[in-house]
């Protein structure tokens, strides 16, 4: 299903972050949410997954607005990965993936059979079955993520909003990271990810949405956006495209945008 | 060790302490005395059993409330003490015997129910809707430290020595004497408040994740906060009112279990209420036997069992940032 943003502003505090936001992101795809620091990426993330309330506009989920879904009804179809990695007790790595599967359990029963189908198959998806007898304090950066990941998974949820995946990464575990988010979108799967990387947006994502002190620069297909104007609108840098091998053409930035 | 052989191991220990609990004291009456026409049984009947059954259910409500607030707070070091309704409730019982000058079960016990749950609501509304464990800690603080100054403030004006002795015995917390009247009191109101408490494991276990990630998982952090704060002052609340304060054993029940469960908040909610009791069945049991005339004070001895064991706490934690 479709999720809509429509005329959406958002205040944190008293502070009016996102101005009104219209967009419409594709399931099945990978959506890159990019902009300078402080231009309102996360806010606007969370928005989507239904944890801020807008001040005006909404999000739409199929039509339906998340606002009037129970909070376990949109959290059955709303993933969200934060961006800190934070846990906050020495868990189990079973113990934490397990913990997807909350907005679908009914209250007092274990585990049901659907349950741990759900945990077992997340755990396959993100590659950390070895770690699964390990405890969270135990793994390593890499790890973590993809364990944090795999708790999202385990949730079933129809959209996947990651604020900052790559964070803390390093490049190996950066493209592993967004090869599993291409697999999840071509399952089926809406993907929408806070990316500061040009390149590696331009390598994952099909649509990217770009901000500018919470106002979008552009929205659409990741070869018109990811172009010379809209970054240099967005982030008031020059980049040179280039062509990779696979025949994508990825912005590298060169410098800043000369004043005129 | 699974779970289930942990809380099984846990119940028979509680339930060893308790029949411990009616036997020991300056006079011990044996086992064969208690299905017999032995004139001891009265002993137990009338003084070891309400005191046995307070402890079981005052120390079960202390090592729940710990490890609810542990969980919820996120943090090693909370307990029912620190989110003030011990010394709330503790005012509340001075404030029956200065300003009401009476002690009477009944009349102290409702006023330590009122100001434990008047404070609670407070602590409720100054933390509401914050977004961080930070704001609800520190109005617990505000809340503990007002009571702390109330409490002093209404010795200093109490009518007579009197009033100021039975004042400091009773703060000082023991189940020294305890009959069925407080059985009465305060048991139906630990029960729910332990049941509440209960019912907040699943949003613990979410909370684990941050407070955001929690509420993507449907957790409404509200509600669980309102939970934890109705569940800590009813079976808080109801223990200090008749016991007075006994400090400690929310700290340290869900520390020691902690490594025994594993770290999952909802895991340790059971053992925590077992354990609590376990414990307070214990210290009640040994300062009986303490020499001389009287008793040393419960509260005294959990605290004095309590300090060491907090820089053990505090030194392992910094050990582990420095790591």
């Amino acid at each position: 299903m479709e999720l809509s943003a429509s005329d959406l502003s958002v205040s944190l505090g008293k502070r009016r972050v996102l101005h009104g936001i219209n967009a419409v992101l594709r399931p099945g795809k990978v959506t890159a949410i990019l902009g300078p620091n402080g231009s309102g990426k996360s806010t606007l993330v969370r928005t989507l997954a239904g944890l801020l309330t807008p001040d005006a506009g909404r999000v739409t989920l199929g039509g339906t607005p998340l606002a009037r879904l129970d909070p376990r009804e949109r959290a059955r179809r709303m993933g969200y990965l934060p961006q800190e990695a934070t846990v906050h007790w020495d868990v189990g790595v079973a113990d934490l993936v397990a913990l997807g599967r909350l907005p679908h359990r009914a209250p007092f029963a274990g585990l049901s059979t659907e349950d741990h189908a759900a945990i077992d198959s997340a755990i396959e998806a993100t590659g950390v079955r070895s770690l699964a007898g390990r405890l969270v304090t135990q793994l390593s950066g890499g790890e973590r993520a993809r364990v944090l990941l795999a708790r999202v998974l385990a949730g079933e949820p129809q959209w996947l909003l990651a604020d900052e995946p790559l964070a803390s990464l390093d490049p190996v575990h950066q493209l592993d990271l967004l090869d599993r988010l291409r697999a999840l979108a071509a399952g089926g799967m809406g993907v929408v990810i806070v990316l500061h990387d040009l390149v590696q947006a331009a390598r994952a994502a099909d649509d990217v949405l770009l901000l500018r002190e919470g106002r979008p620069v552009a929205v659409g297909p990741a070869a018109t956006t990811l172009a010379h104007q809209p970054l240099r609108e967005a982030f008031g840098v020059e980049v040179m495209v280039i062509g990779d091998d696979q025949g994508r053409l990825l912005p590298v930035p060169i410098g800043r945008v000369k004043p005129a | 060790m699974s779970r289930l052989a942990l809380n099984l191991g846990l119940a028979l220990l509680v339930a060893l302490l308790f029949a411990g609990s009616l036997m020991a004291g300056k006079f011990w009456v044996p086992f064969s005395a208690w299905f017999s026409h032995d004139p001891r049984w009265w002993i137990i009947a009338e003084l070891r059993l309400p005191r046995a059954i307070l402890g079981l259910a005052i120390g079960a409500a202390l090592g729940l409330s710990g490890a609810v607030l542990q969980g919820f707070l996120r943090n090693p070091l909370a307990d029912p003490a620190v989110v003030g309704v011990s010394s709330s409730a503790a005012l509340g019982a001075v404030a029956s015997i200065v300003l009401l000058g009476s002690s009477a079960p009944l009349v102290l016990f409702g006023c330590a129910m009122m100001a434990a749950c008047g404070s609670m609501l407070l602590l409720a509304t100054l933390a509401w809707r914050a977004e961080s464990a930070v704001a609800f800690i520190l109005a617990g603080s505000v809340l503990a430290s007002l009571g702390g100054a109330l409490t002093s403030f209404l010795i200093s004006i109490s009518p007579n020595p009197y009033a100021t002795a039975e004042i400091l015995d009773w703060i000082m917390g023991a189940l020294t004497d305890r009959s069925y009247a407080e059985v009465q009191l305060a048991v139906p109101f630990i029960a729910i408040g332990c049941a509440v408490l209960f019912a907040t494991g699943r949003a613990l276990d979410a909370l684990t994740l941050g407070e955001a990630a929690a509420r993507s998982l449907g957790l409404r952090l509200e509600r669980t906060q309102l939970l934890v704060v109705l569940g800590t002052g009813l079976a808080v609340g109801a223990s200090v009112a008749v016991t007075g304060v006994v400090g400690f054993v929310g700290l340290i029940v869900p520390h020691l279990l902690r490594p025994l469960t594993g770290a999952r908040p909802s895991a340790l909610l059971l053992p925590s209420a077992l354990g609590g009791a376990a414990l307070l069945l214990a210290a009640d049991s040994l300062v009986r036997l303490s020499p001389g005339a009287s008793e040393i004070r419960l509260g005294v001895a959990m605290a004095l069992l309590g300090t060491p064991f907090f820089f053990v706490l505090l030194l392992k934690l910094r050990r582990s940032t420095w790591n």
